[in-house]
């Protein structure tokens, strides 16, 4: 027990280690509260004691989202290469190849088709976890044929966004990627295909600023850091003390940018719902 | 045209045509034409020799230069008519964002940029070129009316990026760039879009969706600024030159990436040594672009538009 507690919360973002080992003990950063591995797991990553919502990957929102054995993932080979021949403290190069042996993924995002309750969809879900799920060429490729698909099945599209932004390495190619998945989207909604955008914890700069916000829905998870400039770049740049929940899920809610807050327990039975209230 | 701020590698170039010019003051008492003609001769070739090896990180500065032609100044020097439209209908009127109709030549335009201030007091009026959610949606209020009226949208890019503020965060900065990148998407009338200083990020491309994307050559366009970039990747402010270098964010590099369609030269020494001649040249590059994509049928400028921006970017499948 520390003898001086913190007033307030870290501005800084909360960072959880995901791989832990089997069989050891989980702390939640909010509460203290000791979960064993298998509880959390079961419990959807949340905190048994006061829900708070753990940052999970693709592979736990597919598991938790889909029916079993839906899934089938497209563009899988899709890799990031290095336009600019980037580097600043290690080539970039050098850090896709570490981010993918240490991530087991091959980018900071992952696309394809699954069912919800037997509703097809085409479903995108990115990876914090890789390189701060920033979006450089292939987060927006993968997004873009992905929006292709569901024009082409007419199943209803879901993006959920766990995102740094735009991936610097790539310069202003990322940025270009902001345009590429907007100019798709406006093709979607010609179609009148739905799209759902599921904004979880956190989701800035460029991915806020293009797809993330451009939901015929947008829904967020509990307290999901939901900025286009992120809290300490605000701060930094307006000397002011942030307001109390400023730029969480149920700030944004408050004014008016998105349509409502779903725990992740729920989630699947409102997407279920909803999908039904809006597709034919 | 006398400077009064200067870059460090302007200079060399400034002290000789000070001393051109001195020299020329007195010409009328002594025959000292030959030895002006040398002096000439001489800070052209400094002057060629200088701006042909540009650093990325010179680039950067000369598109900050703070004499530098702003939207406004082209505006004035190349349209006529011109009826500047104030706010958004839902909030208040930006002052980093300018626009309104105007005949550019014999046509009639909708023209809307980033407007910096020249001076402290102006600066903070025009809050230094950073829009706030308003302007974005003004930006768009006023490209929706250039729908309704048939006429082509031109924008002028010039921030230094988005306001990161606590009001611009409540007001939804993010939404309004995102809305205005799909509105842009889908808008029936044809839009050039030209980068006339810094092309800042999303604060930037949030006028810069068009069919034809032009940039002047000392401007720079990039995800993030060398300063910030380095920053975040070296945690230090000190490596803006090599964040610069790295992020490639020159006209040429643009040229290269497909990310820009025409580079647009500048007046010798930089946009802001000849304004009028500045403006010049970019009003008769609009033009030829406005008759090019007057040209095409609607339907077709739309799939245009998606297919270029869809067709961005860099992978191995």
């Amino acid at each position: 027990m520390a003898w001086f507690k913190r007033s307030k919360d870290n501005i800084a973002s909360d960072t959880q280690k995901r791989d832990v080992p089997d069989g050891t003990w989980i702390k939640c950063p909010e509460c203290s509260e000791m979960m064993h591995k298998m509880q959390w797991e079961s419990n959807m990553y949340l905190c048994t004691k006061c829900g708070h919502h753990f940052r999970i990957g693709s592979e736990e929102y597919f598991k938790i989202l889909l029916d079993e054995d839906s899934f089938k993932e497209m563009d899988k080979k899709l890799r990031s290469v290095d336009p600019l021949n980037f580097e600043d403290t290690k080539p970039y190069k050098t850090r896709i190849n570490d981010t993918m042996k240490s991530t087991d993924l091959s980018d900071a995002i992952r696309t394809g088709t699954g069912k919800i309750n037997s509703i097809d969809v085409v479903i995108c879900c990115m990876d914090f976890g890789f390189i701060g799920g920033s979006m450089g060429s292939v987060v927006g490729e993968k997004i873009s044929r992905a929006i292709d698909k569901a024009i082409k099945t007419k199943y209803p599209l879901l993006i959920i966004s766990s995102s740094g932004g735009a991936r610097m390495m790539e310069g202003a190619i990322s940025l270009m990627q902001l345009a590429k998945t907007s100019t798709k989207l406006a093709k979607l909604n010609e179609e009148k295909i739905p799209y759902i955008s599921i904004l979880t914890n956190p989701t800035t700069g460029g991915s806020t600023a293009s797809f993330s916000m451009l939901g015929d829905l947008n829904i967020a998870e509990p307290k999901a850091l939901i900025a286009f400039a992120g809290p300490r770049v605000v701060k930094q740049a307006t000397g002011k003390d942030l307001p109390p929940g400023f730029q969480r899920a149920e700030f944004l809610l408050e004014h008016g940018f998105i349509d409502f807050i779903v725990n992740r327990k729920d989630m699947k039975d409102k997407l279920t719902q909803l999908l039904k209230l809006i597709c034919n | 045209m006398a400077l009064q701020n200067y870059l460090d590698f302007e200079k060399p170039i400034l002290d000789l045509e000070q001393k051109i010019a001195e020299m020329r003051s007195m010409s009328d008492k002594f025959d000292i034409s030959s030895e002006i003609n040398k002096l000439e001769y001489k800070v052209n070739i400094l002057r060629k020799d200088i701006f042909e090896k540009l650093t990325p990180w010179q680039i950067v500065q000369l598109a900050r230069h703070p004499e530098r032609p702003y939207t406004l100044d082209y505006i004035y020097l190349m349209t006529n008519n011109f009826t500047e439209l104030h706010g958004d209908r839902y909030y208040g009127d930006d002052k980093a964002i300018v626009g309104g109709f105007a005949n550019l030549g014999d046509k009639p335009v909708m023209i809307i940029g980033q407007q910096k201030g020249r001076d402290t007091k102006s600066n903070i009026y025009r809050n230094f070129g950073m829009p706030n959610p308003e302007g974005y949606r003004k930006a768009l209020r006023l490209m929706k009316l250039a729908e309704k009226f048939n006429r082509p949208v031109i924008t002028l890019i010039d921030t230094p990026g988005a306001f990161p503020g606590i009001e611009a965060e409540e007001r939804g900065q993010a939404e309004a760039i995102a809305r205005n990148l799909i509105e842009m998407s889908n808008l029936h009338v044809p839009i050039i879009v030209v980068i006339i200083g810094e092309g800042a990020s999303g604060g930037a491309l949030g006028i810069g969706i068009g069919d034809r994307v032009l940039m002047l050559q000392y401007c720079w366009y990039s995800v993030i600024s060398p300063e910030s970039c380095s920053s975040i990747l070296w945690r230090s402010w000190d490596y803006k030159e090599q964040a610069a270098d790295a992020l490639k964010l020159t006209s040429k590099d643009m040229l290269r990436f497909k990310i820009i369609d025409r580079i647009i030269d500048e007046p010798v020494g930089g946009a802001h040594r000849n304004h009028k001649e500045a403006a010049e040249i970019l009003k008769k590059a609009l033009l030829e672009e406005l008759d090019g994509v007057s040209k095409i049928k609607k339907d077709k400028l739309l799939d245009n538009r998606i297919k270029k921006f869809g067709e961005m970017g860099f992978w191995k499948d």
